[in-house]
């Protein structure tokens, strides 16, 4: 999902463990409590959760950028108003889970300059292009949509601040995913051509946001731990599932077409079945080949150097104001 | 350049009159106005609040979770202090 590139063993960290003490916790997790910052916990545990944490952060930043590009060109002042405030949420998100990633002791400065250096992964459906209205409409039904399958088993995550986190970016996460259907509902029920626009728009997002929930559960080494640690509730392929079944009766309603033509109805599990996805694809888009990689590090490094003046600024101010008052105290 | 890094603050929001502040989360700024003000718009973006306080992350004092057994200790073990350790009669009714 947000957290793609985690698919590595840290097999070498859990050998150094206090035996008792992983057993211990493990006993804890198992009995469903919170892990709390200044609990002990192993190193591995540590170190997923900061790297799903702070990836988690990124795209929420990085997320930003393909909606922004519409704000200025959005078509009323209704749907303008919208799309600012979810684009400020989306900001909101990735402060709050740049704070949770900050409590196991890495700090957002040094998160951020990791994904500055191109050292942190984000999801890979922010380097796909928004190229006309209705992709701003399908990110919110579907980029969303499956964001919210995702991060609702996070809520009940192991790890206390993160879940905590999680519950408030669900509670903002709905009106986003409304806001993009009703903008699909008007399209598809307007004139041929924005029909077609809305067509066009899913066709081109529909196998990246399946690729949102990562490799396929065969292919994942990493599901293991993450489960075991109850970080993760769902295996990639399950909450995959659970995606599609509830999206293809919403494609239908809006009279829209799911680009695959191999996709039925397993009438035995209920199931919608899908057609093989493009791991190629996927791979080359997280190692930095896919249509926006280069020009999403290029704003937001640009963002942070343009930033820059304005950190230094109220960080001279703040400093000031603590001379004059420890003068005024002398 | 590594970026230097801003003060870690401590955000309470206080969501109804007689109702306490109660603590949302944390975030940067480099002095307690701009903290206010980021409390603001990363907190109370849909009426969350009446109320809020940003407190320096560092000025908390908190307890350590590895001695919580003998720091709770000497509540575990005094069910007097609860109200349904009294016997009451059906007869008198709800007290």
């Amino acid at each position: 999902m947000y957290t793609q590139a985690l698919n590595t063993s840290e097999a070498e960290d859990r050998n150094l463990e206090d035996a008792a003490r992983a057993e211990e916790f493990q006993a804890r997790i198992d009995a469903e409590e919170r892990i709390e910052p200044n609990d002990w916990m192993p190193a591995a545990y540590r170190k997923t959760l900061v790297r799903q944490i702070s990836q988690h952060a990124h795209s929420e930043i990085v997320g930003m950028l393909p909606e922004g590009n519409w704000i200025t060109r959005a078509p009323t002042l209704r749907r303008k108003a919208a799309l600012l405030a979810k684009v400020q949420d989306e900001c909101g998100h990735g402060l709050y889970l740049y704070a949770a990633a900050e409590t196991l002791g890495s700090s957002r400065e040094e998160l951020v300059d990791q994904m500055l250096a191109g050292k942190a992964k984000y999801s890979s459906i922010f380097n796909y292009p928004t190229l006309t209205w209705a992709d701003i409409g399908v990110i919110g039904w579907l980029v969303d949509g499956a964001a919210i399958m995702n991060q609702i088993p996070l809520c009940r995550c192991s790890y206390g601040p993160y879940a905590r986190a999680m519950i408030r970016v669900c509670k903002e996460e709905s009106f986003h995913q409304r806001q993009g259907y009703e903008i699909m509902l008007t399209l598809s029920r307007g004139s041929q051509e924005q029909k077609a626009m809305a067509q066009d728009a899913l066709n081109r997002w529909w196998w990246p946001v399946l690729m949102m929930f990562g490799p396929p559960d065969r292919a994942s080494q990493h599901g293991d731990t993450s489960t075991k640690w109850k970080i993760k509730r769902f295996s990639n392929d399950e909450l995959r599932q659970k995606f599609v079944n509830a999206t293809v009766p919403q494609a239908q309603y809006l009279g829209l077409t799911i680009p695959d033509p191999g996709m039925k109805l397993n009438e035995t599990t209920g199931h919608w079945e899908y057609s093989a996805i493009d791991w190629e694809e996927f791979k080359q888009v997280l190692a930095g080949n896919g249509p926006c990689n280069r020009d999403r590090m290029a704003a937001r490094r640009k963002a942070h150097e343009e930033g820059a003046w304005v950190r230094e600024a109220a960080a001279a101010y703040a400093q000031k104001r603590r001379q004059r008052s420890a003068a005024r105290a002398a | 350049m590594a970026t230097p890094n801003t003060p870690l603050w401590e955000v309470f929001i206080r969501s109804r009159n007689g109702l306490a502040h109660k603590h949302v989360g944390s975030l940067h700024a480099s002095d307690a106005t701009l903290a206010l003000q980021a409390a603001r718009d990363v907190y109370t973006r849909r009426g969350e609040g009446l109320s809020i306080w940003v407190v320096p992350s560092s000025a908390i004092t908190a307890s350590d979770p590895a001695e919580k057994g003998m720091m709770f200790e000497p509540a575990e073990s005094k069910i007097y202090r609860h109200p349904t350790f009294y016997d009451v009669p059906e007869e008198v009714g709800h007290m």
